[in-house]
């Protein structure tokens, strides 16, 4: 499908814009870490101290080591976008068993 | 409507994965028959649309923010259950790589937004489209009835999720330990933002999107992965 890399070029140009979306820098309703949530409540759950810091993403919050935060929001659209490539192209093998890509190639 | 870990008792996520988990594997099934290696790419460049999108925060009333999802999208052009998957793979790289939702409530959001949203989407879709003429108002309208009403199931069924927890899960003194809010709040403030802005924004994003394939790829609606003539 050739008109796909019309879909990825205004893909990249999303990401290109997505620091538009670091304009409205609030939190999303209920998502408030620690620090947000002592200042709304007085007192942070106790559950939320257990488990809220479980996992500790590399690029947490769309930011990248050492880049500022709209270069580092552009490079974690980017760096998204190739994740999920690269996780649809493996699961798309697993659930494909190569079978279509034979079938395919026999019908052209 | 990434629920992070904390939000959520570890029992509601535990629930929370095994709802998710018979529609995964019944996902991948339908999408492992009908999938052709030239639907692959398809599915990726949508399930990285959702990704990016879910990035362009937009303010809502009451001082917070929300975005649009893309999972009515994906449901309309490859079908329900190839849209879950797709939304599933955008939200696990959100929740590995980027700490948005969490790891624990990693089966309640994909319940929400890779599930419910464009299962409802596409049900709305289908039940307001049904006869009407390819690229008809009336289509546009079903496709626009459809991801508003698919965001807004899906931020009911957050606000359910975290609004139950203060009533079920609270110490001795009845201070909550998980998310401290209850239905009263949780309601209004999701049905708010997403009733409003974010509902638009999903809108917008979905009518965009398809009015662009349908003149860049000739891509019709319904190519939807599951039926015969795009699978052969």
């Amino acid at each position: 499908m050739k008109g796909i890399k019309k879909l990825w070029i205004g893909l990249g140009l999303l990401a290109l814009v997505s620091p538009l979306g670091l304009l409205a820098s609030n939190t999303a309703w209920g998502e408030w870490g620690s620090d947000e949530l002592t200042k709304l409540l007085g007192y942070v759950p106790q559950g939320m101290t257990r488990f809220g810091d479980l996992w500790h993403a590399p690029f947490a919050d769309y930011t990248v080591p050492r880049a500022g935060d709209r270069p580092g929001y552009i490079l974690s659209a980017l760096i998204g976008m190739a994740l999920i490539v690269l996780i649809t192209w493996l699961l798309g093998r697993l659930l494909t068993h190569g079978r279509s890509l034979s079938r395919e190639e026999q019908g052209q | 409507m990434h629920i992070p870990d904390g939000y959520l008792s570890p029992s509601t996520c535990g629930v929370m994965y095994a709802a998710s988990a018979p529609v995964w594997y019944l996902s991948a099934r339908k999408v492992s028959k009908t999938l052709t290696a030239k639907k692959v790419p398809l599915l990726s460049v949508f399930a990285a649309f959702s990704f990016v999108v879910m990035m362009f925060n937009v303010p809502v009333p009451g001082g917070t923010t929300a975005h649009a999802v893309g999972g009515t999208l994906m449901a309309i052009v490859l079908g329900p259950w190839a849209a879950t998957i797709g939304v599933s793979i955008a939200l696990l790289v959100q929740a590995i790589f980027f700490g948005d939702g969490g790891i624990l409530t990693y089966g309640a959001n994909c319940f929400n937004m890779a599930i419910v949203l464009p299962f409802v989407g596409y049900f709305v879709y289908w039940l307001t489209s049904r006869g009407a003429e390819p690229g008809s108002g009336r289509q546009w309208l079903a496709i626009a009835l459809g991801s508003y009403a698919g965001i807004n199931a899906a931020a009911f069924c957050a606000a359910l999720e975290l609004g139950i927890q203060p009533l079920l899960f609270h110490t001795a003194n009845g201070t909550p330990l998980y998310c401290p809010f209850n239905l009263s709040q949780t309601i209004p403030a999701m049905m708010i933002a997403h009733l409003t802005i974010a509902g638009i924004a999903e809108v917008i994003a979905t009518e965009g999107v398809l009015a662009f394939t349908r003149r860049s790829l000739h891509l019709g609606l319904n190519t939807d992965i599951g039926k015969k003539e795009v699978t052969a």
